[in-house]
């Protein structure tokens, strides 16, 4: 295993600080110890060599349109990543991502199309159901105690059928749908290489959670919570406020992933939404984020949502049957968190 | 012995104004009595250890004086004023910090956020106010300054990662954020009980450190070495009551455990 690829070492601002703390180490140890230390490392490996082992397997991953589709078959997943990340850094899970970004979707596009809601407060509703719905799981993992997965899978339950029984298990097409809502499948050019809205949307979204994680004291809490819940308690962080608000956010993240999944699909339908909990979890996980909490970097999800866009398409292009698509994405969970298992034998 | 006995001989005792008093406690779980009318009193500038069997009431009594519980009777001054704490953070507001025995730390994250988690330092300016960004440099500079001050110098490095560190290592990240903001007093639960010999004395000599600087300290320990180490006083906790405050010269260990299991009586409480 060659770890120092440049391209993948993030911040290598502090000069390895940690190697000079355990001097007695085999190079095995010191990768180990890097790749503790930097949860984004291993994605960001395992990407640069897909890519070139696909590019090499079929030259034609290599072009523009190519490029653009993998960019927007990850808009969507990388979105509600974002989100899911939130909730395992937490050391929670949120198995409804699916269904309320399905659910915000109908409310988004029916509002607009059969009600005749102005684009821009349809738009606002649906977030609005987004927070609400982000907010009962918060409500019901912070005041019933309830472990998040159950929450979440009762709730994943709740909001399919709400959606069904809102939109009469009917699509919305997208004539049917203002031009702002639908305007996130749009796309620009750059080098030749089109790009949607919905994928700058997301980057955008990146951008600030990365921001919000890394540099404010609310984004340390979500990792103080996560990583010892009563140690974050005693230190005076209010655990609760906490948790309640990364479900809120998550909710309010998704909304926006609602908006990017219309654009995308050019309608919206209430079927959407089955693979992609897990595919939001598979890219959490791949990324690095540890599904006991505390420990894992925003950036690893986009990582972990790409490799798992570059995987099928990669997998695709070189002529395999789908069925081997999902067969590789269920050996690349298991190799993620079995690496994830590994560095984490750091901790004594 | 005498009242004079049990307080330290430098200072009168009419002249001290205790820092941390409490009168007669009582706390009752149920039908049992967890404190049974206990007073106590931190004077500045020592330590206090507090001794007792399993059931002697010590963890309630701590518990009592750091908001953890709050008693049925009795009363808490903090500087001679009566105080009641409801809730932890009420205790940690009124300058109370505790350090558990389970330390409380996030191992994930390195010892500068530890020192300064629940309580970060935002940038000054609009990156601060409105983009609420955190002064991680100043937080990092700040922790090194306070870890040197207190004489800790097995950490040199505050961007390790807690988990990283040693048992001792963490007790003293845990201990340096007692210390670090201004406390009034610092309590110490079981501090040594999980470390090795090297480690202990670490700590024992960082005990002594913050009674040099002035914070009084509230020690517990099973430890009877370590207690008459460092303890200026010794507070013995028996069957919900104050057995009686003894000092390391008035008594000698053996007698501290035979007040301590009722083998034998203090004349004077020392109160």
């Amino acid at each position: 295993m060659s770890h120092p690829i440049a391209e993948a070492s993030p911040p290598a601002a502090q000069p390895d600080l940690a190697v000079e703390f355990l001097d007695r180490r085999t190079p095995l140890d010191r990768a180990r110890q890097a790749l503790h230390r930097y949860p984004a490392l291993s994605p960001g490996i395992v990407i640069i060599l897909a890519v070139i082992v696909f590019g090499l397997l079929n030259p034609r991953f290599f072009y523009a349109n190519n490029l653009s589709l993998v960019s927007q078959q990850v808009a969507v997943v990388g979105t509600l990543a974002i989100a899911q990340t939130l909730v395992i850094l937490t050391a929670g899970i949120d198995l409804s991502v699916g269904a309320i970004m399905v659910l915000a979707s109908m409310v988004m596009a029916q509002l607009a199309s059969q009600n005749g809601i102005p684009a821009p407060l349809s738009l606002l509703l649906g977030l609005v159901v987004g927070l609400a719905a982000g907010a009962l799981n918060g409500i019901l993992v912070t005041r019933l105690k309830l472990p998040p997965f159950i929450v979440t899978l009762g709730t994943l339950s709740i909001f399919t059928a709400l959606t069904l029984l809102y939109s009469n298990s009917a699509s919305v097409t997208g004539q049917d749908i203002p031009a702002l809502i639908t305007g996130t499948g749009n796309t620009f050019k750059i080098g030749g290489v089109n790009f949607t809205y919905g994928v700058v949307m997301m980057l955008a979204l990146y951008v600030l959670m990365a921001f919000i994680l890394n540099s404010t004291a609310w984004g340390r809490h979500v990792y103080a919570v996560g990583d010892d819940k009563e140690a974050a308690r005693l230190s005076g962080i209010r655990v609760n406020r906490v948790l309640m608000s990364v479900y809120v956010a998550a909710g309010a993240i998704i909304a926006i992933g609602s908006w990017i999944q219309i654009g995308r699909a050019d309608a919206a339908s209430p079927n959407a939404g089955t693979d992609i909990n897990l595919d939001t979890i598979t890219a959490v996980v791949i990324g690095g984020t540890s599904l006991f909490g505390g420990r894992g970097n925003i950036w690893g999800s986009l990582l972990g949502a790409l490799i798992v866009g570059v995987f099928r398409n990669g997998l695709a292009l070189a002529g395999l049957d789908v069925l081997y698509q999902t067969l590789a994405v269920g050996v690349l969970i298991i190799v993620a968190v079995s690496v994830d298992q590994w560095i984490r034998k750091v901790r004594k | 012995m005498t009242a004079a006995n049990t307080l330290s001989p430098k200072i009168p005792a009419e002249t001290r104004q205790p820092v941390l008093q409490a009168k007669n406690l009582v706390k009752t779980y149920g039908r049992v009595v967890g404190l049974d009318g206990v007073s106590l009193e931190l004077y500045p500038g020592e330590v206090l250890a507090i001794i007792g069997d399993n059931g002697a009431g010590k963890s309630t009594l701590v518990k009592c004086l750091t908001g953890a519980e709050v008693p049925d009777e009795g009363e808490i001054l903090l500087d001679g004023q009566p105080i009641r704490f409801k809730r932890p953070q009420d205790a940690h507001e009124a300058g109370i910090e505790t350090v558990y025995q389970s330390l409380a730390v996030a191992p994930a994250l390195d010892v500068a956020s530890n020192l300064y988690l629940g309580r970060e330092k935002r940038k000054s300016g609009i990156l601060g106010s409105v983009f609420r960004m955190m002064d991680k440099k100043g937080m990092r500079n700040e922790a090194e300054t306070g870890l040197r001050n207190l004489g800790i110098s097995t950490l040199q490095d505050v961007t390790v990662p807690v988990e990283n560190l040693s048992g001792g290592q963490r007790q003293a990240v845990a201990v340096a954020r007692a210390a670090a903001f201004g406390s009034k007093v610092v309590v110490l639960d079981e501090p040594t009980a999980a470390l090795g010999v090297r480690e202990s004395n670490q700590v024992l000599e960082l005990v002594r450190t913050l009674r040099d600087r002035g914070i009084p300290v509230i020690l517990i320990s099973h430890n009877m070495p370590h207690v008459f180490e460092v303890a200026d006083r010794i507070h013995i906790q028996r069957l919900g009551k104050r057995a009686g405050t003894i000092t390391p010269q008035s008594h000698t260990m053996t007698e501290a455990v035979a007040i301590m299991t009722g083998a034998r009586r203090v004349d004077d409480d020392g109160a």
